[in-house]
């Protein structure tokens, strides 16, 4: 009897340690990443052309300006045109459409959708606008964008809107408040922290979105703003420099890398610490 | 108790109340605002709920040419020869289905091990840092995961690994032929390290969550019969749990099925079918996201529009099964308690 209770605490013993091991796996991952990922792109970064030079052509010294700026302008456009989609389509999900066959429909599909693989939604971008317009094109690009922001924020905002205890809902239209206006006064704003992390995540998601702009915003070694051109723009850079047998564009691959990881961390931790200081 | 407004009144103290300026007079003419404001909601879930639709008609009608000419036969045509204009998904399918078949088998025992300390083994000042930690793996861009892979973990890879695994399990008769040929470096079965890596924060926080919807009472009970904390996990917890995690597992998969950059960096993007798994191979996803723009000629586009169409439609299905087991244990849990 003792002999099998020994047994039973030593395999106890040996795959508890073993799962230490697999936390210690996943950090040890992260530890390389991050670490090479600094240490390569840390020199780059230091480098104040970074910024303020456009992209070389090979063997020539330069910078990202171009492509920072058009990831800024794609991230943006994308985000505004995919935000209020989101809201309001999460909206009628947690509001309105409670039991309904769509909302169930809606939830479903929009899971579904959420882990897509993103280069389907650029093929899709590019077969329904860049086909007919016959030009890669920024306005495109922010469409995939907006595409993998939609999802993302009809998430959370249905999740945060049914956690709105319905007592205020009540209380409001107790008061004679009409159903839009207690939702845009009492939902929203109860819900307000949770839809900005959503969001945030959205933002950080399709920062480091590589594949949909393949297709749609393609690239352009210029500073542009015309979003009917192709437009320049930081991952699709990374891709080629880090493909290219030069030595110059590794250099300011890294760098690029550098800069959207750094900027996607510090985005999901903003949004995570914005979530936790509100339970 | 004195300002009760007075229910039963003469017609002429009624009229003097409705005179007052805050009667509900005020609020009537904005109800068309409910109505629209609804009927707007309504619309946008609705161009959600057809998005999905709208991608498979865009990318059926795409591939129209290639369906045509090809059919059925297009899955096991193995030639990709753009000069001949003759195409076959065959490779690409393999190097998806072997590249995440690989990435699961190393993801699913590491993210189950993962979300066992978490749930189970953390000190609570230690669970938050140590899980945002992991969902940080998710977080950082796939693009950063296939240079790293490219520049940094390959070589090493190369150099230290892959002989010794050459040495080591190639001369094992049958599955010996997995791991023989030239340490390149790249292939499949870095690629499917890679994506491996990339799955875990997905498939450990669907695996935490479902452990933490276990009631405690049948946890303690456990636990007071003298079971060890493995037993717990192994014989209460997982069995409580089986749906969700088959479902965290799904979610991880059709992840790792669509990856594109950090496969398409490492694969090696060769079409050849090689047994070995250290070869290069090609995923569906680095097909498109290398050939897509230097695409010439109209099959050729169409073929790899096809390719796109099959891994939406494998991805959707194993994300839609996924999706359904979750529903599952929720709605379980929801009748349980």
């Amino acid at each position: 009897m003792n002999a099998v209770y020994a047994a039973r605490k030593r395999t106890n013993a040996v795959l508890l340690t073993i799962s230490g091991f697999a936390v210690a796996f996943g950090l040890f991952w992260l530890a390389w990443i991050l670490g090479t990922l600094f240490y390569e792109g840390g020199h780059a970064l230091a480098r104040a052309t970074l910024y303020y030079e456009m992209t070389p052509p090979p063997g020539a010294d330069g910078g990202l300006a171009n492509a920072l700026l058009g990831s800024g302008v794609l991230i943006f456009v994308g985000t505004l045109i995919g935000t209020p989609v989101g809201i309001l389509a999460g909206t009628y999900l947690a509001e309105y459409g409670r039991g309904g066959w769509l909302t169930g429909a809606t939830r479903f599909l929009n899971d579904v959708l959420l882990s897509a693989p993103s280069i389907v939604i650029g093929l899709f971008v590019y077969s329904v606008y860049v086909a007919r317009v016959r030009h890669f094109s920024g306005w495109a690009g922010a469409c995939a964008l907006a595409l993998i922001v939609v999802p993302v924020v009809v998430r959370t905002t249905d999740d945060m809107l049914k956690l709105v205890p319905n007592s205020l809902r009540e209380a409001a239209i107790a008061l004679g408040c009409p159903t839009w206006k207690m939702i845009v006064t009492v939902s929203y704003r109860a819900a307000r922290t949770g839809i900005v992390t959503g969001i945030l995540l959205a933002v950080a998601r399709i920062s480091g979105e590589t594949a949909p702009l393949l297709f749609t915003a393609l690239n352009n070694q210029f500073w542009s703003t015309n979003m009917n051109a192709p437009m320049s723009n930081l991952p699709t850079v990374i891709f080629q420099f880090a493909m290219s047998p030069y030595e110059d564009w590794h250099r300011l691959a890294w760098g690029g890398a550098a800069l959207i990881t750094l900027a996607v961390l510090t985005l999901n931790i903003v949004a995570r610490s914005l979530f936790q200081k509100k339970d | 108790m004195s300002a009760v407004i007075p229910i039963s009144d003469d017609t002429s103290s009624a009229e003097a109340i409705s005179d007052t300026p805050p009667g509900p007079r005020r609020v009537r003419p904005m109800r068309w605002m409910d109505a629209a404001f609804e009927n707007l909601t309504r619309f946008f879930a609705f161009l959600v709920f057809s998005l999905l639709a709208a991608i498979l008609v865009s990318l059926v009608y795409g591939s129209h040419l290639s369906l045509n000419t090809y059919g059925l036969r297009f899955l096991w045509t193995k030639d990709w020869d753009p000069v001949q204009d003759r195409f076959g998904a065959l490779v690409p399918i393999y190097g998806t289905l072997v590249t995440s078949l690989i990435a699961m088998l190393i993801a699913v025992p590491v993210s189950f091990g993962v979300a066992l300390f978490l749930t189970e083994l953390a000190p609570s000042w230690l669970k938050r840092p140590l899980g945002t930690a992991i969902e940080l793996l998710a977080a950082i861009p796939s693009i950063i995961y296939g240079m790293w892979g490219l520049f940094v973990f390959s070589p090493i890879f190369q150099e230290h690994v892959q002989p010794a695994l050459v040495a080591s399990l190639g001369s094992i008769p049958f599955a010996g032929a997995l791991f023989k040929g030239p340490p390149l470096g790249i292939g499949m079965l870095t690629a499917g390290l890679i994506l491996s890596i990339m799955v875990i924060p997905f498939i450990a926080a669907v695996m935490r969550d479902v452990f933490e919807l276990v009631p405690p009472l049948l946890k303690e009970s456990a636990y007071g019969l003298g079971s060890t904390t493995w037993e717990v996990v192994w014989r209460v917890v997982l069995p409580y749990t089986k749906v969700g995690v088959i479902g965290g597992i799904m979610l991880g998969l059709g992840r790792a099925l669509g990856e594109t950059m950090a496969v398409t960096f490492v694969i090696g993007n060769a079409h050849q079918l090689a047994v070995s798994l250290m070869a290069p191979g090609n995923s569906i996803a680095s097909a498109l996201a290398n050939e897509f723009t230097e695409a010439v000629g109209d099959l050729y586009f169409s073929s790899l529009i096809e390719l796109g169409l099959i891994l939406f439609l494998i991805t959707t299905i194993v994300l839609a099964l996924s999706k359904l087991l979750l529903l599952r244990l929720s709605r379980q849990e929801g009748s349980r308690t």
